[in-house]
């Protein structure tokens, strides 16, 4: 299934990227970046690899507990969260623009907290 | 599960040996940041010891912490489908009349049954000694629920949205004490020890015999709880 979402990302995003083919009347993900040019790699590079690279260091953390690297999912949110909204989901917001423009269903955000510097509070005893 | 048995005794015959010629290692290692880059190591094994004597009936400020912390914060429609991570515990010797408080969280067992029984991998040891759910690859299936003679683990039966970015938890995943790995990668105490207001609760080493948690061990009388289970608890009971 992974490896279908990686081949069918592969095939599509190089295609938004050149996307001026398309011509006019081609609707196109608004991807607007709060904090821009702090990437840990170029657009291109990342536009094609950003998934590998979260989930290699998705195992390398939770598994081995390796901290501190630059593919973090937070380090992303940090820069990538929408400015009205401070999240990363959302119409017109980073992750969720060109996901569903795409087509590809993201579930980090069952479990992760998509806001960036969010406080969570308690209510247990 | 005889792979990463494999993998552990070669990491733990490697760690011998840098024992061996650095004694000192251990205790720079102990209660400072994991250098950025570096997996947690087989050297160390965290741990906690509960004075009992001291855990104050009623007081529930190691639970609040812990929610508040880990945000656990969602109003469950059923009781019983409430997150489980720590809770307090009231016994009585009904013999004597002797009467206890305690706090009941993951044991984080060095044998723990959760990982035997997971059939995805997803509940897991961590080398520190750490036992995690890999939400990831969790299926949700709740075997691991039924194998903890702790109940130290729950079920998170609905949609989440407002968890601590540092805590991801969310629907169709077993959760349980992560003895707040996210705070110990960065060299601090888990939430519920710096909250008791009595402290009574000790987090450390296991394995550095300079660490106050594993003098105390040596030196007094301590408890697993269940120990005729033989799974190596890394939380341990004083005065039970
Ligand atoms: S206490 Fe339960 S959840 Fe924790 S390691 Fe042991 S069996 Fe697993
Ligand atoms: S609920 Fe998740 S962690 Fe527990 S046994 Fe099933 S797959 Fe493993």
């Amino acid at each position: 299934m992974r490896r279908a979402v990686t081949l069918f990302l592969l095939g599509v995003l190089p295609w938004l990227t050149f996307s001026a083919w398309a011509g006019d009347g081609v609707p196109k993900p608004t991807i607007v970046i709060a904090n821009e040019g702090k990437c840990i790699a170029p657009t291109e590079e990342m536009r094609r690899n950003h998934m590998d690279m979260l989930k290699h260091q998705r195992d390398e953390t939770m598994r081995k507990g390796v901290r501190g690297k630059p593919a973090s999912l937070n380090g992303c949110i940090e820069c990538h969260a929408g400015k009205s909204t401070g999240s990363v989901i959302g119409k017109d917001h980073f992750c969720e623009s060109c996901h569903s423009y795409a087509a590809v269903k993201l579930d980090c955000w069952d479990c992760h907290q998509p806001k960036a510097g969010f406080k969570a509070a308690g209510v247990k005893p | 599960m005889s792979n990463n048995d494999r993998r552990g005794f070669l990491a733990a015959s490697a760690g011998l040996g840098l024992v061996a010629i650095a004694p000192g290692v251990h205790l720079m290692q102990v209660a400072q940041a994991r250098p950025a880059g570096e997996p947690a190591s087989k050297l160390q094994r965290w741990g906690m010891l509960v004075d009992t004597t001291k855990c104050a009936s009623g007081c529930t400020a190691c639970v609040s912490a812990c929610a508040t912390e880990n945000g656990i914060n969602e109003q469950v429609a059923d009781p019983r489908q409430a997150a489980q991570w720590i809770r307090k515990i009231d016994i009585k010797d009904p013999k004597n009349g002797r009467q206890h408080s305690l706090p009941m969280m993951c044991q984080h067992c060095a044998e723990p049954p959760c990982v035997d029984v997971c059939p995805t991998g997803a509940s897991m040891k961590r080398a520190d000694g750490i036992v995690l759910v890999d939400r990831h690859i969790c299926i949700g299936c709740r075997y691991c629920m039924m194998a903890c003679p702790y109940k130290a683990r729950s079920f998170v039966h609905q949609p989440l949205t407002q968890q601590n970015p540092e805590v991801p938890r969310g629907l169709g995943c077993v959760e349980s004490c992560t003895l707040c790995v996210h705070r110990v990668d960065k060299g601090q105490k888990p939430a519920c020890v710096e909250a008791c207001p009595e402290g009574a609760m000790l987090f450390g080493d296991l394995e550095d015999p300079n660490s106050d948690i594993a003098r105390r061990i040596a030196q007094t009388a301590t408890t697993q709880v269940r120990a005729d289970l033989k799974l190596n608890t890394g939380v341990r009971y004083q005065g039970i």
